[in-house]
């Protein structure tokens, strides 16, 4: 537990110091937004982590939030009022695709979401006269809270740092809470917490609504960030890219989506830069990594590394003659 | 007068190709419990494969039935492949199948890409059906009658062989329930394969047969995907029926939509989705929720 504490600390440290010892502004940017994705990759684990509700539409949600943030904006609303609107309007849209797509669970939820998602996707492209079609929404500024003016690289890292820290405080205190017990209850004997008195539906509509204020909180991280939107952020590419962040770094697990994000981040960055085709790329690890490493990176390399320390021990039991060390 | 009518020729004519997509992947539904996320990419894949040697882009030309058959085998066989060395390896996770199909859908629209460029390729009717027919005031073309006609054929096949033949007997057992299907001795892995190598091969004869309609371009795989899971969300999961009907439910509203409403054809094709979601969850014709 201490060594838990140690790394995370250390961790910390690393973030709150990064502008300072990164080699430039575009690392500055890579790592902010690393921390938006991650952000985006918390919520949806909410739902396919600990809820078992594998969602293939989040970038839809993401993609309403960012929409109706910027067209506030273009409406010549304040920064205040077009985030609070942004918030609303994404909660409002999960709270309705939660609604359809809880009918179902398992394959008929991926089923429906997938769905959902394209017909999100299918709005931004061809209602141009709201989302400007494929030529998307672009934003004039970034807010200026507390006279701090965002549109400069450190400042927006460390406004991402902080939000980013507040989310995941926030997960880890969902996860703890007797609601995130519940969940992942819903999750492993959905009948047996339906006898024990539970509401099943309710408590995974509760989830919905955690992760749609995760994914809403990182879309307008997003939407400053790039100061764009367009249709290709709904599409399904984006959703499954979120999805490879959350299941690469480890699918019900705190730290896992944060991992999965850093990767694919800095594996998309890195390898755009040398070629075009990054979707390729991208199926082909997520396919070796649900064949390969189904549990993720973080639980999967923590598997091997108390195999191997196992193994060690064991060797060492059998060495000094002891008794069999009790796996 | 004219214009109602051709809209409605029109649809029915997608919803023919709708058809021929969707019964593979309501079949592979309902026998391996995934919707396959890489059927738009079949389809897609059968249109490019198809359009290669109808253009003779490898110095090939063949005859449009020709290179359809070719493409559509070559893609059945490649479905065969998918299923045999990656899907076998997840048995019974069904999640991680899914996910599967989805990262292959990804490298099947690349790969495309690569290959075939981002142009589109535009697909010549077959000459043999390049005229159009009358019915009094109404002009339409013949090739999408001859899509109807190739659609009808194919339904009645596909009924003949799920409700007429031992194929078919196996597969609608292993449909409605798998494991009582192997206790009394059907290879259920193997019929996998085999409506799996179906599945593909229909999705890219329906690719295809598409072309000269809606050309061949990147983007077509997303395009058609969402589709095939509306239909099989209205007609239910497993039945052939179901994916008929959906099919033309589909193909009229999607062709509606678009004439009436452009900004928002997307978004009226799911309210015949939510109103099956709300009123019945298992599909027109399902047997079981999914």
């Amino acid at each position: 537990m201490n060594q838990r504490v140690f790394a995370l600390i250390v961790a910390f440290i690393v973030l709150v110091t990064l502008p300072y010892w990164m080699a430039g502004v575009y690392y500055v940017n890579v790592a902010s937004q690393i921390l938006f994705y991650a952000i985006f990759a918390l919520g949806l684990n909410v739902l396919a982590g600990y809820g078992g509700l594998v969602s293939l539409g989040h970038a839809g949600l993401f993609g309403v939030t960012a929409y109706a943030t910027g067209y506030m904006l273009q409406l010549g609303l304040g920064h205040p009022l077009a985030i609070l609107i942004g918030l609303l309007v994404g909660l409002a849209a999960m709270a309705i695709y939660a609604a359809l797509s809880l009918r179902s669970t398992g394959i008929g939820f991926i089923m429906i979401t997938l769905a959902l998602g394209e017909i999100l996707w299918g709005l931004a492209y061809r209602w141009i006269s709201l989302t400007g079609g494929d030529n998307g929404l672009s934003l004039k500024t970034r807010p200026e809270p507390f006279g701090f003016s965002l549109a400069d690289t450190n400042t927006f890292y460390y406004a991402t740092l902080i939000v980013f820290l507040l989310s995941f405080a926030a997960m880890t205190v969902f996860v703890r809470s007797p609601l995130g017990a519940a969940l992942m209850g819903t999750r492993d004997q959905p009948r047996r917490m339906n006898a024990l008195g539970y509401h099943v539906w309710a408590i995974r509509f509760y989830a919905c609504l955690f992760s749609g204020l995760l994914t809403a909180v990182s879309a307008i991280l997003f939407v400053y960030y790039t100061q764009f939107i367009s249709p290709q952020t709904l599409a399904l590419t984006s959703s499954a890219e979120v999805l490879l962040m959350v299941i690469s770094g480890g699918a019900g697990t705190l730290l896992g989506p944060v991992v999965g994000a850093a990767l694919v981040v800095v594996v998309k960055t890195v390898v755009s830069g040398f070629i075009e085709r990054w979707n390729f790329l991208l199926g082909a690890i997520f396919v070796a990594i649900v064949i390969l490493m189904p549990e993720g990176l973080v639980p999967g390399s923590a598997r091997l590394w108390r195999l191997a320390w196992r193994k060690r021990t064991r060797h060492a039991a059998s060495i000094s003659g002891g008794a069999e060390v009790k796996s | 007068m004219t214009f109602w009518l051709v809209l409605t020729a029109n649809s029915i004519t997608f919803g023919g190709l709708l058809f021929l997509l969707s019964a593979g992947f309501s079949l592979i539904f309902g026998l391996m419990r995934i919707p396959n996320l890489t059927h738009g990419s079949l389809f897609m894949l059968g249109a490019y494969i198809g359009a290669t040697f109808v253009i003779g882009m490898l110095g090939v030309k063949l005859n449009f039935w020709l290179a359809a058959l070719l493409a559509t085998l070559t893609v059945a066989m490649l479905g065969a492949l998918v299923e045999r060395l990656l899907l076998r390896r997840l048995p019974g996770d069904q999640m991680a199948q899914v996910l599967v199909t989805l990262g292959l859908s990804f490298m099947a629209a690349d790969f495309c890409l690569m290959v075939w460029g981002g142009d589109p390729l535009s697909v010549s009717t077959p000459s043999s059906l390049a005229g159009f027919a009358r019915f009094g005031v109404l002009v339409f073309p013949n090739y999408r009658l001859a899509i109807i006609a190739i659609a009808a054929v194919v339904a009645i096949g596909l009924w003949l062989l799920l409700e007429r033949t031992r194929l078919g007997a196996m597969i609608r057992a292993g449909v409605d329930d798998p494991d009582m299907a192997r206790v009394v001795g059907v290879r259920v892995s193997q019929l996998f394969t085999i409506v799996f190598a179906l599945g593909a091969g229909l999705a890219a004869f329906a690719g295809i047969i598409g072309g000269p309609i809606l050309s061949v371009y990147p983007g077509l795989d997303q395009d058609m995907l969402p589709l095939a899971l509306v239909v099989v969300i209205l007609g239910g999961t497993g039945s052939l029926l179901g994916s008929f009907v959906g099919s033309i439910i589909v193909g009229f509203i999607y062709n509606f939509g678009q004439a009436l409403l452009p900004e928002l054809a997307y978004f009226v094709l799911f309210l015949p989705m939510l109103l099956v979601l709300l009123l019945r969850p298992q599909g027109l014709f399902g047997r079981h929720v999914p």
